[in-house]
């Protein structure tokens, strides 16, 4: 019967001794450099570091008990349908024979050199304190409280920003950023009235081309 | 005249600094990378001057520009909880599988008789779905506020698990609540959620914007 002798190759009778090929230690590193800048790229591409930011918004809670502010003080704007707001100073005027809406649209000469000029006593406070902030005479922790103390001064023009059915959120948001953007401390975000709406519609019977 | 000789340089380099290199910069993305699941909407949101940070731990309601309403919630651990509180309460069962699976499930806004079938299967069909919802329903008038009820199981599991973690780390902002509108977006939709969740005495709120320059005075 043959036999295979598999475990014999120990080969007792050989002189010659088998010497392990001298290898290179340096391998080939190309594959991995390859595989590295893929995945490199990959990670650079699909990574976005630009997170996200918010707007912070605390709205009134429903208290049957209102805040009262003086008319003068009040400015009123109201986000209409088509990127118009309709405002209006103080207390709205019902006698229909008059213009008691003005409108204007969401640009730098729109509303915010409306909002700009009517926050004018606030922003003059706020300039004096810059100055007196930069001739360091006011130190930073005192500095970020008064600029608080000066946009919620009982002098400052408190804006109330109406909304109604067919406003887009985006006019919203366009208008919280120029709360911030003209410093205006005192916004309170509310629905239209019926008067609000009754007078709106007086303006555009008005001004129909 | 002898040609002059240069001195035959091997043209292989030493590449060993580069992929040191490279192998860096790789792992930096890995590990800054965090993937988002695919969004099932849409949704274009305004640009502002704000430049505050999106806080951790947040619930967010996404509105789409046609006013449907979506839901996704931060915390692998507390989303479980969340789907099996709503669910019961709907009476609705859900799988141990399905729960697992909601964890790490991404925006959804699917009425509650859907949100099974809508765990349960792919991407592909996720999507479709989504399309042909209308969204989360906040119907108030059938009693159908499905979006109430899911922000009250938001609200409250989360900070229960606020509560229990903060202890050991202290760094742990408490449950914020997040409005993704798209600017398109009637502002009607905006104010329905928000009182919905005046109602569960949430407070504040966050409007998720994308930055854009403060304009020069």
């Amino acid at each position: 019967m043959a036999e295979v002798n598999a475990g014999d190759g120990g080969g007792g009778g050989r002189h010659k001794k088998k010497r392990a090929k001298k290898l290179s230690t340096r391998i080939d590193m190309t594959p991995m450099v390859d595989l590295g800048f893929l995945l490199l790229t990959f990670f650079m591409l699909t990574t976005t570091f630009s997170q996200p930011k918010v707007i912070e918004l605390t709205p009134p809670v429903k208290t049957h008990d209102s805040t009262k502010i003086q008319d003068t003080l009040a400015l009123t704007l109201i986000l209409g349908k088509s990127d118009t707001v309709y405002y209006y100073n103080g207390k709205l005027n019902l006698t229909l024979d008059s213009n008691n809406v003005t409108t204007t649209t969401f640009s730098d000469d729109g509303l915010r050199k409306l909002v700009l000029s009517r926050n004018q006593y606030v922003l003059n406070s706020i300039k004096e304190l810059q100055k007196q902030h930069d001739a360091n005479k006011i130190p930073d922790s005192a500095y970020s409280r008064l600029l608080d103390k000066a946009e919620g001064n009982k002098y400052a023009r408190f804006v109330i920003i109406k909304t109604d059915t067919n406003t887009k959120y985006i006019n919203v948001i366009m208008t919280l950023d120029e709360m911030t953007i003209c410093d205006v401390g005192k916004y309170s975000l509310i629905n239209e009235s019926d008067d609000d709406l009754k007078m709106i519609e007086d303006y555009k019977q008005k001004h129909k081309k | 005249m002898p040609k002059i000789k240069l001195p035959r340089n091997s043209p292989s380099i030493d590449m060993t600094p580069m992929v040191d290199l490279a192998f860096l910069l790789v792992t930096f993305f890995m590990l800054t990378t965090k993937f988002r699941p695919e969004e099932p909407v849409k949704v274009v949101i305004p640009f502002s001057v704000s430049s505050l940070k999106i806080p951790e731990n947040v619930t967010t309601i996404s509105i789409d520009s046609a006013g449907r309403v979506f839901f996704d919630m931060d915390g692998k651990d507390v989303r479980p909880r969340v789907l099996q509180s709503v669910m019961e309460k709907y009476k609705q069962t859900v799988s141990a599988e399905d729960l697992s699976r909601f964890a790490v499930m991404g925006t959804f806004g699917v009425p509650i008789n859907q949100v099974k079938q809508y765990i349960e299967t792919d991407d592909e069909h996720r999507k479709a779905m989504s399309n042909a919802s209308a969204g989360i329903p906040m119907d108030t008038l059938h009693n159908n506020n499905q979006l109430a009820d899911w922000v009250s199981a938001a609200l409250s599991y989360s900070m229960d698990d606020y509560t229990t973690k903060v202890v050991k780390n202290p760094t742990m902002k408490p449950p914020h609540f997040a409005i993704k509108a798209d600017g398109r977006a009637k502002y009607k939709i905006v104010k329905q959620v928000i009182d919905i969740c005046q109602k569960f005495n949430i407070q504040h709120f966050e409007l998720i914007t994308s930055l854009k320059s403060m304009p020069k005075p």
